[in-house]
């Protein structure tokens, strides 16, 4: 398993290749597309995180002491998203999720078009993966 | 007499002199020119009104009301002349009818806290409607919490029309008073607010009317509509942001207790007793903002330069071709059909969710609105999550509504889920 920044330095080094945000934001969509779909019986209240455009859920599980989560949304471009951090994050231990910065998030330039809008859940969802990290962290 | 009606009839509005008047319009964005759809949310500003904010900032900024000396004075007079400038506007009887706000919100919260107090007691009613913003059903809920009274909607139907009979119903002895949207901004419906206030006035109750979505598009009369409060926004109608109106009724106002306490609403005074300035100062405690008054100033004087006939006729004509073209689109499904709408299309796409659509849109350099436009309960009641939303005024073009129609179909072939 790589480590977080080594993944966020793969992610980083393929959106280079993109000259501009249409690009982008056309491979966020297929990340999105291609994204699992989550079984329905995680699709519940206590999953879900509320944006104000869009709804995320957001379930995580344990094995071996590292934290693997999985995902879903009713917008493609969050599930892009989302797939993006579930390949930085899920299956790491509950330390480095809670040490790590996520600075891809600006480097791939995303942050500019999502996070300073309300539109996006994105903020709210590094939270509560980060909470999750706390509570198994807690537990050991 | 056939000729002259033709040739009125082949009168066509000149977008493309008007677009000059908003540089902001010429600009690209992601290398696409600037298509902007979002006047619901706000207008742009004609460089008159820009001009006229700089030139404030660096010939006479000062405070006003006070100083003796000769900026205080130019200062006082440019804002003071404002006050006359709304007062024709919107055809108030008085300038002192006019106080100056931050926008639309700070003037319902006004009239919710200064005629609530003084008017509403427990028990008592407030009426308001299915489709109203945020900003006039949070203000009232408040108010009522604090009172133990409670609040009464009218209902809509599903193409977004108020029920009248309704709303007759609701009329009863315990109503203080009536707060409506003209214009709704989620729906475009206009409201049929001359019958609202007739209807509300055969029973003494008064009425106050948000027309923060009216007042770029139709000239308001104050006095043929006999409103009793009147809401808008600087910003929506190429003034800038920060500062919007209230208009009042003189002997209402006279009546009402201050909004806040400060600077300028004070007559005198002393840890005893404060008195109180004269309406409209009694309700502006502190500072004014003197700037965005003026630059609102430049932007009355704006919207009264154009033919406003002509420019309504153009907006319609953009509405019209909008909802066809959109219509024959087969996955979309327009949100607000009313009979009398201004120029605002709502709609879904079918299989492709809202945000993506906005900010697939967005990668062409169309800006349009997603989501719920700050109305959850419309939202609600029509059964869905949100929407996405094109909003035109009088410089936007036919072809920017072609572009807007492309974008769509785009979204589809890329984002639909089958």
């Amino acid at each position: 398993m790589s480590s977080i920044a080594e993944i966020e330095k793969e992610i980083v080094e393929e959106f280079e290749l993109f000259d501009d945000w249409t690009e982008k934001y056309q491979y966020i969509i297929e990340l999105g597309q291609k994204l699992p779909e989550l079984d329905d019986k995680y699709k519940i209240d206590e999953n879900r995180i509320k944006g104000c455009q869009s709804s995320v859920w957001l379930n995580c599980e344990e094995k071996n002491g590292n934290i693997y989560f999985e995902a879903d949304s009713d917008s493609t471009f969050v599930k892009g998203e989302i797939a993006l951090l579930i390949r930085v994050l899920s299956g790491q231990n509950p330390e480095a999720i809670l040490n790590s910065q996520l600075g891809f998030i600006d480097e791939i330039g995303l942050r500019q078009h999502v996070a300073v809008t309300r539109a996006n859940g994105l903020a709210s969802m590094i939270k509560q993966m980060k909470l999750y990290a706390v509570a198994f962290q807690s537990k050991e | 007499m056939i000729l002259t009606e033709q040739l009125k009839s082949k009168t066509v509005f000149n977008v493309e002199e008007v677009r000059k008047d908003f540089p902001i319009l010429t600009q690209k964005v992601y290398g696409h020119p600037l298509v902007y759809l979002d006047n619901a949310a706000t207008s742009q500003k004609p460089q008159v009104v820009i001009d006229a904010l700089t030139k404030y900032y660096s010939e006479y900024n000062a405070n006003i009301h006070r100083g003796v000396h000769f900026l205080s004075q130019k200062a006082s007079a440019a804002y003071d002349e404002v006050r006359i400038k709304v007062q024709k506007l919107i055809n108030a009887a008085s300038e002192r009818e006019i106080i100056f706000t931050r926008g639309t919100t700070e003037s319902i919260n006004l009239v919710a806290s200064s005629f609530g107090r003084k008017y509403i007691k427990f028990g008592d009613e407030v009426i308001i409607s299915a489709m109203e913003h945020h900003s006039n059903i949070v203000p009232w809920q408040l108010m009522c919490e604090e009172r133990g009274a409670l609040l009464k909607v009218i209902p809509m139907n599903d193409s977004g029309e108020l029920l009248i009979d309704e709303y007759r119903k609701l009329l009863s002895d315990k109503v203080k008073l009536v707060a409506v949207v003209h214009t709704s901004n989620s729906l475009g419906t206009i409201n049929p607010v001359k019958e609202i206030i007739d209807l509300a006035h055969k029973k003494n109750i008064p009425v106050l009317l948000d027309v923060a979505q009216s007042m770029a598009h139709e000239a308001i009369n104050v006095q043929e509509l006999d409103c009793d409060f009147l809401a808008f926004s600087g910003h929506k109608m190429f003034g800038p942001t920060g500062v919007g109106c209230l208009y009042g009724k003189l002997n209402l106002l006279e009546s009402m207790p201050p909004y806040q306490g400060g600077g300028d609403m004070i007559h005198s005074v002393s840890f005893e007793k404060t008195t109180y300035n004269e309406v409209p100062y009694k309700f502006e405690a502190g500072t004014p903002n003197v700037a965005d008054v003026i630059a609102l100033g430049a932007a009355v004087d704006y919207l009264q330069s154009l033919d406003r006939n002509a420019a309504i006729e153009h907006e319609m004509m953009l509405l019209e071709y909008a909802t066809q073209q959109l219509t024959d689109i087969n996955e979309v499904k327009l949100i607000g059909t009313a009979k009398n709408k201004t120029s605002v299309v709502s709609f879904i796409i079918d299989g492709v969710n809202a945000l993506d659509a906005g900010m697939y849109l967005d990668t062409l350099g169309i800006a349009v609105r997603t989501g719920h436009h700050c109305t959850e309960p419309v939202m609600k009641r029509l059964n869905i999550t949100g929407t996405l939303r094109a909003s035109f005024l009088f410089y936007n073009t036919k072809e920017e509504v072609d572009a807007l129609v492309e974008g769509v179909k785009g979204a589809i072939k890329l984002l639909r889920v089958k």
